[in-house]
């Protein structure tokens, strides 16, 4: 093993793994609540274990996490519970009733706190950050890579790391036993009812399961990290793709990506500015998840802004080189076969007849010389074309659609663009004009 | 937090360890009536108004269904306080000034905001996943930037750390005039626009059309919430401040259906809270005052949810259980009414009775009740075998809900176009709540229709 990896399993490897094993059990629990639009009761959870866990403490007097996952398991269904209560009974809208029970069971948790405090160290910080780094400090690797894979290595693992491992494992298993269940139940709740799943008794489960999630990960990262792990990497799957799978898929893989280059920017981004700087690793990978959102919601192929403003321009060009097909026929019509640009310009504004112009010439649809256009003939073709489908959606928007017949031109115009051509209509139009024949 | 519960030595506790003595009665008093010395009234007095502050903006921030953006929006503020932090410390100020925190507070909480709206507009998803993503993203960046100055030479986060968690204790009489001024302000400003909110919250599609600025007024309501919010990160921390906004306004939606009053009542238990909640952390020194603020205000939004008479749960059931037995009742009466005799006397024997109580699918022990009630009322006498006989009193009760039950039947019938054998059921619920002008207009209609009007 060269020196530099074992400095980096020495110190790297075990936060590298809590860190990703947290993202990743709460970006897979997450896709389920970002679908439920319940991506708040995450938050509202990680604020609400806050008294389960002190109350369990004050009760047992111990801090094995046992305990713990019960207390905060309980806490988890009673932040539920409460929420559905006040909802039901109060009548309140949801968020402004997730938003009571949790801030006031966080209240009763600081405040419980602060009594415990008394015979225990209390960091509340450290609950919200976590305390990655420290980590490292725990664990004395083995030198060899051959002693890597033995179970004594993997026992000898810090405790926080074994806990997410197997929090992350039940998560899988979770998401893996009940994938039928958890889309049918967060689709369609009353057809799961009708399909004679319970779909009260799977949303419970997941909450305890993001609940006891949020606890195996406070000490290593802190619940911040929890949150957004729960909402950003599902959020930014969901701008990618429609299906459930390739969204847990994706969810998956930008819950590891963030936790790993969150990781490492955390050490090397302040380096290159101070030397010897870091800053905060759980931060720092919540800033990388929200990145990856960003970074998504601009360049996703299907759903990201950029796609939509292409899109919208193709659209824009191709109805463009359309209505200067359509102006040119309606002249040709007339006798006038070679237009100027002067005789077209109350047709089309100019810099959209010098776009759609340059545009129809390099697909070999019009000749447009320094001022004059004509039609080719395969010009010609498209051009009756597009009047064809125009004139025949206003003789259907009037015999059919009952709109009368100085109305429809205006609705023909939007329609003749999208629409594919039916083989047989009337001859004329409305307004007593030839409809062109089909081509074929 | 497996990790923070560690157990550590007595001696070496970081924190200065108080013995749990209660303050005696005399220094509760004088706490509570601002005669324990300048400082503690100020800064119980500045409590008290962002209490007031809080409850009012936030009936706003709950009815244009804000709650949950203002958590964000105080969360987001972490950043700003950091950042303002540094920039006061490269430009070589102290970066510890309360004002100098708050405005950098105050622009990323807006920006935060922003975010959210950015999110909604540009991408597909929905509001509790922007909400949650602004919330958790923009508080990673400032725990980023806490860690940035803790390693800087002239840095040290700790001062900064107080408004995560609020302490009351540390502030100056100046934070605490600056905080009861902008509570104040915030207070002020939302009187004088009381009209402009109510008209947007109550139907922002009407504002609109009838030329109201509705975005401007909006911004408005979330400008003052950035104010009281801002205001509230030193005394009670950026994580529970939301719970001052919205908790008391939540409470008193129970009490009342009117908005001046609904104004009035939050804004009373957000500055009892903050008046209890400031004094508690006066005279016990690891009481927190956010905490005792929320839970305070958490008491009264739990008893104000179960006993409140406007909306609260106990008056609810009561108001359902009291319309229940009147419904009840009256089928007794409409039931005898319709077996009436040759020669009007009404009467239901004590086997009809139990038919009809299986019918309806009564609890058992509720027909003997109900009898009793109607009795009481003079609707009905008892015989000897358990039966019963309407008084003229309750022929009448009887005749006018039985004629209700056929007018109602044959206006769905004649009117709403449903088949004869499937009106009785949804009569059934009906023929309780027609209202007196309610009958004389179905009498009309059916009239008007030619279709003869039941006697």
């Amino acid at each position: 093993m060269s020196d530099a990896m074992s400095t980096f399993v020495t110190l790297d490897l075990a936060p590298l793994l809590a860190a990703v094993f947290a993202s990743l059990a709460c970006g897979l629990l997450g896709n389920f609540l970002v679908l439920r639009r319940e991506s708040l009761m995450g938050d509202a959870i990680s604020h609400s274990v806050l008294p389960g866990l002190v109350i369990a403490f004050l009760l047992t007097g111990t801090r094995s996490p046992m305990v713990m996952f019960i207390g905060a398991a309980v806490a988890g269904v009673a932040t539920v519970v409460l929420v559905e209560l006040v909802k039901r009974l109060g009548r309140v809208e949801p968020g402004a009733a997730m938003g009571v029970v949790f801030s006031v069971l966080f209240a009763l948790g600081v405040l419980l706190i602060r009594q415990a405090a008394e015979n225990v160290d209390l960091d509340a910080d450290c609950v919200l950050h976590g305390d990655l780094e420290a980590m490292a400090l725990y664990w004395f690797p083995p030198t060899e890579w051959d002693a890597f894979l033995t179970w004594s290595t993997l026992a000898s693992l810090p405790r926080q790391v074994l806990t997410l491992g197997v929090v992350l494992i039940v998560s899988l298993l979770f998401v893996g036993i009940f994938y039928k269940e958890l889309r049918i139940t967060s689709f369609d709740p009353a057809l799961a009812t009708s399909q004679g799943i319970h779909a009260g008794a799977m949303h419970l489960v997941l909450m305890i399961l993001v609940a006891i999630a949020t606890v195996a990960s406070f000490e290593a990262v802190g619940s911040i990290l929890v949150i957004a792990m729960l909402i950003c990497p599902a959020a930014t799957a969901r701008l990618f793709t429609d299906r459930l799978r390739s969204q847990i898929i994706a969810s998956a893989v930008f819950a590891v990506g963030a936790g790993v280059l969150g990781y490492f920017a955390a050490s090397l981004v302040p380096a290159l500015f101070v030397e010897e700087a870091t800053v905060n690793a759980a931060g720092m990978i919540v800033i990388v998840a929200g990145l990856l959102l960003v970074v998504g919601a601009i360049a996703s192929p299907s759903h990201g802004l950029l796609a939509a403003v292409i899109r919208r321009r193709r659209l824009a060009r191709g109805i463009a080189v359309d209505d200067l097909l359509a102006a040119l026929f309606r002249l040709h019509e007339t006798g006038q076969t070679e237009l100027t640009r002067q005789r077209l310009a109350p047709m089309l504004p100019g810099r959209v007849l010098d776009t759609a112009a340059a545009q129809a010439a390099a697909q070999g649809l019009v000749r447009a010389e320094a001022d004059s256009i004509a039609l080719t003939p395969e010009g010609l073709e498209a051009a009756a074309d597009i009047v064809r489908r125009h004139r025949l959606w206003e003789s259907y928007l009037v015999s059919e659609a009952g709109v009368a017949p100085d109305h429809v031109h205006d609705i023909a115009e939007m329609l003749e663009h999208v629409t594919v051509q039916p083989r047989t209509g009337p001859a004329t139009d409305p307004h007593g004009r030839p409809i062109p024949p089909s081509e074929s | 937090l497996l990790l923070s519960l560690t157990q550590v030595d007595r001696a070496t506790s970081p924190l200065p360890v108080h013995g749990d003595a209660w303050p005696s009665l005399d220094q509760i008093l004088s706490t509570l009536t601002f005669q324990a010395g300048f400082n503690t009234s100020i800064v119980v007095i500045g409590t008290t108004l962002l209490g007031v502050a809080a409850g009012i903006i936030g009936v706003f921030a709950l009815l244009r269904r804000r709650a949950l953006v203002c958590d964000a929006l105080s969360h987001a503020t972490l950043p700003g306080i950091a950042l303002a932090f540094i920039a006061a410390a490269v430009l070589g100020a102290d970066g510890r000034t309360l004002p100098v925190l708050l405005s950098g507070a105050a622009v990323t909480g807006v920006l935060g905001v922003v975010a959210i709206q950015l999110i909604l507009r540009f991408t597909r998803l929905r509001e509790d996943a922007a909400i949650g993503i602004v919330l958790s993203v923009f508080f990673g960046i400032g725990i980023v930037l806490l860690s940035v100055i803790q390693q800087m030479p002239t840095g040290n986060a700790g001062g900064l750390r107080q408004f995560i968690y609020g302490q009351t204790a540390a502030m100056s009489v100046a934070d605490a005039g600056l905080m009861g001024a902008i509570a104040l302000l915030a207070c002020l400003a939302t009187v004088l626009l009381l009209k402009e909110f109510a008209v947007v919250c109550f139907n922002d599609a009407f504002a609109r059309v009838c030329g109201w600025p509705v975005s401007l007024v909006d911004l408005g309501i979330m400008a003052l919430v950035v104010l009281v919010t801002v205001a509230g990160l030193q005394a009670v921390g950026l994580l529970l401040v939301v719970a001052m906004l919205i908790v008391p306004s939540v409470a008193a939606r129970f009490w009342t259906e009117r908005l001046w009053l609904l104004v009035i009542i939050a804004g009373v238990i957000g500055g009892l809270s903050g008046y209890l909640g400031a004094a508690t952390s006066a005279l016990l020194p690891r009481k927190p005052a956010g905490g005792v603020i929320v839970l305070t205000s958490g008491v009264i939004f739990m008893i104000s949810m179960i006993c409140a008479p406007a909306r609260g749960v106990l008056a609810a059931s009561w108001r359902r259980f009291r319309l229940r037995l009147r419904i009840a009742g009256e089928h007794i009466l409409e039931e005898a009414y319709e077996h009436r005799e040759a020669d009007g006397q009404a009467s239901l024997s004590a086997a009809q009775l139990r038919a009809l109580a299986r019918l309806r699918g009564w609890p058992r022990g509720l027909r003997g009740v109900l009898v009793v009630i109607l009795r009481l009322r003079g609707n009905l006498t008892q015989t000897t075998d358990g039966g019963i006989v309407l008084t003229s009193q309750g022929r009448l009760a009887g005749a006018r809900i039985s004629r209700n039950h056929r007018l109602w039947e044959q206006y769905l019938i004649s009117y709403a176009d449903i088949a004869p054998s499937h009106v009785d059921w949804s009569v059934d619920q009906v023929e309780h709540v027609l209202s007196e002008p309610l009958v004389r207009e179905l009498e009309a209609a059916l009239e008007r229709a030619g279709t003869e009007v039941p006697a």
